[in-house]
């Protein structure tokens, strides 16, 4: 904790912020002083014990960088498609580049006197918003639909060590816009901290599709925050492929304000050796004829630990509600373990809402109906994995996605 | 309106809401070592019992009271509750039912259970507990030729300690958390079952709580143990007068099957909910766990919950032998203010365990009722198998339905599938039954003992008619 006192002070020096933003800072980091990463006493973290994985897999961390950065290599850039690109490089915004978009129509501050706050849901919430030394709003006018995804690229380099990094982007959408944003992670670096907010604020009639591929192997230990806020008629489309980094904890939180507002959660993940990630989502129905939808497929090797923790929340005034959740996981060695909390909280009579949770192992049945097909035990299995993963994938509506999504988990049409 | 007669219109909410004038022993108010020592004294236990009772005491002073729960409750006082409280003519205990009190033996009439009739009639032999001690037991040679031992826990502590030595807190350890904690040190009454290898027992056991005196807590303990390859049903029944204030309401229930053998736990509980604003009302804070120790045992737990102000119970099975079966069924119903916290946990520790839970939840008015459960497979728990369904019902939009299952599987040859609905009573249901020719309220009964009939199915004879009409009485003039 001496350690994040100094690094803080350095982060304030190197900026130049407003009194008000630093003393907001200050608050912040009190809280975070205060309850200190989250352990399994806390309810939401009961499966995932951030502070012990911490302690146990990052020595000395620190929460500032101040070295050179290098050059990055273009070479692991997304080339099946043209894209808008944000890059961040060791927690810094090294590019940004929209130059397919309308520049009045596609606005972007990087003004960090301009970052409101985030509300403070939990302490890495709070440490998030006392360290940010880089940030980024991109707002979508009105009536614009943006002709190229964005991808965010957040990149580390091996320079990167025990470190904590802290990300911020607000996205707006404007009535009747729409944008699809793929949040890459690409690391080389190793035993860090990487700590993701992320703001949707969605209006009437605006149409966001979100994936978050996490998809090279590395021993980085993330959390990522994302808040999302939905207007009358609008849709949120999110997609978490979850793969990659030693720990991951995915939290969305996704309020459906206004009428006709609909959410679809999926996502699918895929671990060997000891990895162990989560998904948690908070849906909250605040108003009439809102839906939601999640679907999430878990397939877990060797040591792998995998946690799904979603939660419906139906106010008394969403009547007409319509939520759906299922969590599947397939446990395929001994020492595998899968926890979920698939919870419901409802208000409201006239809903339609239910769940459903299965764990277990691959059917044996379904695999010697393969071998009598002439396949082999290995080959079956192998099958039947990806078929299991793809019910998850095909849910995403964007082609050229799904196809890149398809290729990463090895399914070629 | 007179007195009187507002009086009789409350009673009608609530039948089992009189009181019995009959004079009362209490100890002392207040939790301190001097009422352990008065209750173990009076209770005329042996010096290892009172030593269990303290360490309890011991523990329970460095233990916080639980707060993570949903329904919240003000702050309970302990100093102020009685923590014993007898009717006085069992001073010298009567040693057959005709010597008995006339008047308790009126209460019981009142409450439905007449026990000198049963005792006939019935076949059904009753423990009745009168606010915190066992009054009378019904049947008792029959089941003694059998070798069966069914009596008052005190009893037991001085007839057969070897037995209570042995399994007390063997399930619900003395420090588990602070209610049955609490329960260890306080404890005053309860009953007592001991099946004997191979013995399948004939009749139906059952217990009859009342909470009669004011501003006492009941505090019983059960313990049941079914020996090798025997079986044994057991039914419990609960109810309290109507008092403006809260009672508290903690009981432990043990229960160890070994090997071969097969436990049916059977409860409905109607303890006074509290009036229509929700003022009253029994806090039902319960601890219930069955731990299946011997290879093939099995245990059933099915609870109709209809009363209480707060029902906070979670009846668990620990599947530790090898094939042991758990099962759990329940209806909780919450009506007016009540709330209700209610499901289980199923253990898998060992092979080719197997656990079903059945759960029904039911709100209407201002209620809230929350299933929680747990599932947890550990990792020598191989081919071990869960099916969860939860499925809540709800009247109206001020009330609440939740459900928190916790689910934690550490092996990969085992298989959990959980499946959770929430609905309500759709319009076409209703117009269908009203057009065969069913008023509102009947056949708002129907469809929810249709809702309810999995669970309903599991209740021995007698309780299913009682409980059938319970989860009637629980509804009237909720939809409407």
């Amino acid at each position: 904790m001496e350690q994040l006192k100094v690094d803080f002070n350095k982060v304030i020096e190197s900026l130049k912020l407003s009194e008000k933003s630093i003393n907001s800072r200050k608050e912040n980091l009190n809280q975070f002083v205060e309850n200190g990463f989250p352990n399994k006493r806390v309810e939401d973290w009961k499966f995932s014990d951030l502070n012990q994985i911490i302690s146990s897999n990052i020595e000395n961390l620190r929460f500032h960088t101040d070295f050179e950065i290098s050059e990055i290599d273009e070479t692991t850039f997304i080339d099946k498609f043209a894209h808008n690109k944000i890059i961040f490089l060791n927690g810094v915004i090294s590019k940004v580049d929209f130059s397919s978009e309308d520049d009045t129509k596609v606005l972007i501050t990087r003004d960090l006197n301009q970052n409101e706050n985030s509300k403070e849901v939990n302490s890495l919430v709070s440490l998030n918003n006392a360290l940010i030394t880089s940030y980024i709003r991109v707002t979508v006018k009105e009536n614009y639909s943006m002709n190229e995804p964005l991808i965010i690229y957040n990149i580390t380099t091996k320079e990167l060590k025990s470190t904590a990094i802290n990300l911020k982007t607000d996205i707006v959408l404007e009535k009747n816009s729409s944008l699809k944003l793929i949040d890459l992670f690409d690391d080389s670096s190793e035993n860090n901290f990487i700590n993701i907010v992320q703001n949707f604020d969605i209006a009437q009639d605006a149409i966001l599709k979100n994936y978050k591929i996490d998809h090279k192997k590395n021993s980085n230990i993330k959390y990522s925050y994302n808040n999302i806020n939905l207007e009358k008629n609008s849709i949120s489309e999110n997609f978490i492929f979850s793969t990659g980094s030693k720990f991951i904890k995915n939290e969305i939180n996704c309020n459906l304000n206004d009428e006709y507002s609909s959410a679809f959660i999926n996502g699918i993940i895929n671990l060997t050796n000891s990895q162990h990630h989560e998904i948690k989502t908070n849906i909250n129905h605040l108003a009439e004829n809102t839906k939601s939808y999640q679907l999430i497929k878990s397939v877990l090797n060797e040591n792998a630990k995998g946690i799904y923790q979603g939660k419906i929340y139906v106010d008394s005034k969403a009547q007409k509600t319509n939520g759906y959740q299922l969590s599947k996981a397939l446990l395929l060695s001994e020492n595998t373990e899968f926890d979920g909390k698939p919870e419901l909280e409802i208000y409201a009579d006239d809903v339609k809402c239910s769940h459903g949770a299965t764990s277990g192992n691959l059917d044996e049945d379904a695999i010697f109906y393969l071998m009598s097909r002439g396949l082999s035990n290995q080959q079956s299995k192998e099958l039947l994995i990806k078929g299991f993963l793809l019910d998850a994938v095909e849910k995403i509506t964007d082609i050229e996605i799904k196809d890149l999504i398809k290729n990463m988990i090895g399914i070629t049409e | 309106m007179d007195a009187r007669e507002k009086e009789i219109e409350k009673l009608k909410d609530y039948k089992y809401g009189f009181s019995t004038d009959i004079e009362n022993t209490r100890a002392p108010k207040g939790l301190n070592e001097e009422v352990i020592k008065f209750i173990s004294n009076i209770k005329k236990e042996p010096q290892w019992m009172l030593d269990w009772r303290l360490k309890a005491f011991e523990r329970l002073k460095q233990l916080k009271e639980p707060n993570w729960q949903k329904p919240k409750y003000p702050k309970i006082d302990y100093q102020d509750l009685y923590y014993y409280s007898a009717p006085k003519s069992m001073d010298d205990k009567p040693k057959s039912l005709d010597e008995l009190d006339p008047k308790l033996l009126e209460t019981y009439n009142k409450l439905g259970i007449p026990l000198q009739e049963q005792a006939r009639l019935n076949g059904i032999a009753v423990d009745a507990v009168f606010d915190s001690v066992s009054v009378a037991t019904t049947f008792k040679g029959e089941l003694n030729k059998k070798g069966i031992i069914f009596c008052s826990m005190s009893e037991a502590i001085r007839e057969h300690p070897e037995l209570v030595k042995k399994y007390l807190g063997s399930v619900i350890p003395l420090s588990d958390h602070y209610f049955a904690t609490l329960n260890s040190a306080v404890f005053t009454d309860g009953s007592f079952v001991y099946i004997p290898e191979g013995v399948r027992c004939p009749m139906e056991l059952s217990t009859y709580f009342r909470i009669n005196a004011t501003e006492t807590g009941q505090f019983e303990r059960t313990l049941i143990i079914a020996d090798k390859g025997s079986y044994v049903s057991y039914l419990e029944g609960c109810t309290a007068p109507m008092r403006d204030e809260n009672q508290l309401h903690a009981a432990n229930v043990e229960l160890v099957a070994l090997d071969d053998a097969e436990i049916k736990y059977s409860t409905v509980q109607n303890w006074y909910p509290g009036d229509k604003d929700g003022k009253g009302g029994i806090y039902n804070f319960v601890t219930k766990r069955g731990l299946c120790k011997g290879k093939n045992s099995k245990i059933s737990w099915t609870q109709v919950e209809t009363g209480s102000a707060i029902t906070w119970k979670y009846p668990s099975c620990i599947l530790m032998g090898d094939n042991s079966v758990g099962e759990f069924y329940s209806i909780a119903i919450t009506n007016n203010h009540q709330k209700a916290d209610t499901g289980t946990k199923m253990i898998h520790l060992g092979k080719n365990t197997k656990s079903k839970i059945i759960s029904k939840g039911i709100s209407a008015g201002f209620a809230d009722n929350t299933y929680r459960g747990l599932v947890d497979i550990a990792k020598k728990a191989d081919n071990a198998r869960n099916f969860t369904q939860c499925d809540s019902l709800l009247m109206g939009n001020k009330c609440g339905a939740h459900t928190v299952p916790y689910i934690k599987n550490k092996n990969s040859s085992s298989n959990i599938e959980h499946e959770a609905t929430t609905s309500k009573i759709s319009d076409e249901q209703l117009f269908y039954c009203n057009q065969r020719g069913l008023n509102q309220e009947e056949a708002v009964s129907l469809i929810v003992n249709g809702f309810c009939k999995e669970v309903l199915q599991q209740l021995p004879m007698e309780f299913a008619v009682e409980a059938q009409k319970l989860v009637g009485i629980s509804l009237e003039g909720s939809v409407g």
